[in-house]
């Protein structure tokens, strides 16, 4: 008789009752971390069902993808060279969206950083015999400089007239490539080919094959210089987020931001700052890859670097000292994902795995509890 | 270069930022911002033209396009309506797997030859009225002429039927329109399928009309984050949006069309005799999308207008707040 209006009768045959429920403490330090691990393998085993749809074979795809970059010495130092500019894109789009904001154009700074850091050898402000103790952190300041600038322009825009910095990154974006090409093309071309001369030796990052006579193990490795600035990048990041007053700033606006103004805390001008910042690490990263890598400003220095690092910052969980190890897998994903077909694999599995970790976070602020439905005799 | 053929061509491109862009008024307007439209619109250019390319059939494309980008759609809306997450992380999210996505599948796809493509055609009697007929109404796709149809259409729905009200109210007060009973959580869910669905229609237009083919990323190039930027100028009102995406679509012909002759208004043209000051017609519309945000919020900030109160912001049934 009363079966009928018992609300578990609603769901008869099916004796699990799913509730979720919002997590009142925080979870141990390990779960997150379980819980990002999780995602990735599910994301990779999705990207595996997609390759073998477009006709792909996923396991070799994935063998491919270990072998090719971990597989010894060599290609592991190749993997460290993709993962340089990496470091410096993820901890750049760490900072910007700690104090959430979406600073979606690390491409386009990493582009003008590798302009700004070009503007010194081929303007050139300084001759090609200057000291590479002179030419490197000049190069380096110019990089910074001129990804914060390119940072500046939508922070500006958006303390000042509140645009979606989303759309102005993303469109810098677009603006700081055909930039570039415009002096690759036009200014600097060398001898009508769509690239600038070779730099001088003394502008090159020194780079572990440079010392192979000292140390034979170093024969042919390319690792450079730029994984070492970025593994003390990621180290000053940590300290200005995490043990300086502004770093608590940053912190606390992102948090509230109706608490941060009550603090009497300048939203408008850390808006401003926070992008430069975090524009001036992805110039950084642009300057690494010019002078450690390709040596001469070319078109197609990035296969976009930039993007990937909003995932690696995702997957760090904007931690500093996290960006490391996961630009490292991730440079591994892009160094051996040139070889195999269809070339788009690589995006597809980076795409997927960015899915998966914005929907795994629900399991972090929320638990998930399934009640065995007590059947009412 | 000429003028009526510019702003005809403009049209016509335009026209792919108008169906991406009302698309995007349709979700937001329901409260969800989807920033995926980009990697719909690619996934609708990749699947129109694979499946015009292996059937032969145009409309079988379109078709398929849309369906593909409105299913794309339904993971962004899973992750911010039932999972909560932020709306602008999975939006971008959706960019990459949708870009992934195309260009895995439409992998060799670019060297596919001549297919049949969605026709060009003029409405008689039409094209006889001076400046307008030339312009829109001789030789444009039916792409284009669905897109004259489709403003008003969707104008009169968002602003004067009763699921148009729903829409709205689902988007400024979600708590509100659920004590009246609409579902709120099924109604994002519609509307974000409807403007995946109008992305991968967005999508087909380029692939099989306006300019036909798979070129990769370069398809779109953007034109997903302008009609973005655009739905912010366009006041979330399909009628601006109409006007926004003629400029922009008029814009890229000149750039086009500006490096052709040898003298500009009597001068002789510095784009013509430079031809790599192209790269900063380039920027232009970038550029301009930019400006256009600008005036965008100063005019919203004037007239006190803006976004629906709920966008961005994930509906939690029982909770405090919007």
């Amino acid at each position: 008789m009363t079966d009928a209006i018992t609300p578990h009768t609603a769901r008869r045959g099916f004796p699990y009752r799913i509730r979720f429920e919002k997590r009142l403490k925080e979870p141990p330090r390990w779960y997150p971390v379980l819980v990002s691990l999780g995602a990735v393998l599910v994301a990779l085993l999705f990207g595996g069902i997609l390759i073998a749809w477009a006709g792909g074979d996923p396991i070799a795809s994935y063998k491919h993808i270990g072998r090719a970059s971990f597989g010894n010495l060599g290609v592991f130092s190749d993997t460290i060279v993709k993962a340089t500019p990496l470091i410096f894109v993820g901890l750049a789009c760490s900072v910007a969206f700690r104090m959430r904001l979406w600073n979606i154009g690390a491409e386009g700074q990493f582009f003008l950083g590798a302009f700004g850091a070009s503007a010194v050898v081929l303007i050139p402000l300084l001759p090609p015999e200057t000291s590479p103790w002179i030419f490197i952190p000049t190069m380096m300041l110019a990089g910074i400089a001129a990804g914060a600038l390119w940072g500046f322009i939508p922070g500006f825009l958006k303390a000042r007239y509140n645009v979606n910095e989303v759309i102005s990154t993303l469109m810098l974006n677009y603006i700081a490539v055909a930039w570039n090409n415009f002096f690759i093309f036009a200014v600097w071309s060398e001898g009508g080919f769509q690239m600038s001369p070779m730099f001088p030796k003394t502008a090159w990052l020194p780079r572990l094959a440079d010392y192979a006579k000292q140390y034979p193990i170093f024969r042919g490795l390319t690792s450079h210089l730029g994984f070492i600035i970025a593994i003390i990048t990621a180290v000053i990041v940590w300290f200005v987020l995490y043990r300086s007053r502004w770093g608590y700033e940053i912190r606390l606006i992102g948090d509230n931001p109706e608490a941060a103004r009550y603090a009497g805390i300048n939203i408008a001008r850390n808006t401003i700052l926070v992008m430069m910042f975090s524009g001036g690490l992805a110039g950084l990263a642009g300057m690494s890859e010019i002078t450690g890598v390709v040596h001469r400003l070319q078109g197609a220095i990035s296969p976009g670097y930039g993007f990937t690092g909003i995932i690696i910052a995702w997957l760090a969980k904007l931690n500093p000292f996290a960006v490391i190890p996961v630009s490292i897998l991730f440079g591994a994903l892009i160094l051996a994902g040139r070889e195999i077909q269809p070339s788009g694999i690589p995006k597809m599995i980076q795409g997927i795995i960015l899915v998966c970790l914005i929907a795994s976070d629900f399991l972090i602020r929320y638990r998930i509890r399934i009640d065995r439905q007590v059947e009412e005799a | 270069m000429d003028l009526i053929i510019i702003l005809q061509a403009g049209v016509a491109s335009g026209t792919v930022l108008l169906f991406a862009t009302i698309g995007e008024i349709f979700a937001e307007r329901s409260g969800v911002m989807n920033l995926g439209v980009e990697g719909m619109m690619l996934l609708g250019a990749m699947s129109a033209f694979s499946v015009a390319v292996s059937t032969g059939n145009p409309w079988l494309g379109l078709l398929v396009a849309m369906l593909a980008a409105g299913l794309l759609s339904q993971i962004h809306a899973f992750i911010t309506i039932t999972l909560q997450a932020d709306q602008v992380v999975s939006g971008l999210a959706l960019t990459f797997l949708g870009t992934g996505i195309s260009l895995v599948l439409g992998e060799g796809l670019s060297k596919a030859g001549a297919i049949s493509l969605l026709p060009n055609f003029s409405i008689p009697l039409l094209t006889k009225i001076p400046l307008i007929g030339p312009i829109f109404f001789t030789n444009q796709s039916i792409m284009v002429y669905i897109g004259y149809l489709f403003v008003p259409l969707s104008w009169y729905y968002i602003n004067r039927t009763r699921p148009g009200m729903h829409l709205r109210a689902v988007g400024e007060h979600p708590a509100a329109a659920d004590t009246l009973g609409i579902n709120v959580y099924g109604t994002r869910y519609f509307y974000v399928f409807v403007g995946g669905v109008l992305a991968g229609l967005a999508g087909a237009t380029i692939s099989l009309a306006i300019s036909p083919g798979w070129f990769s990323e370069l398809t779109t190039a953007g034109q997903g984050w302008i009609a973005v930027g655009l739905v912010i100028f366009a006041q979330w009102d399909p009628v601006r949006a109409m006007f926004g995406s003629y400029a922009f679509g008029a814009l890229r012909r000149l750039i086009l069309d500006i490096q052709g002759p040898l003298t500009l208004f009597g001068f002789s043209n510095p784009f013509y005799y430079n031809p790599y000051w192209g790269f900063f017609l380039q920027m232009l519309p970038y550029a301009f999308t930019i400006i256009v945000l600008v005036i965008g919020s100063r005019e919203a900030v004037r007239k006190r207008l803006g976004a629906p109160a709920a966008l961005g912001l994930p509906y939690i049934r029982g909770e405090r707040g919007l």
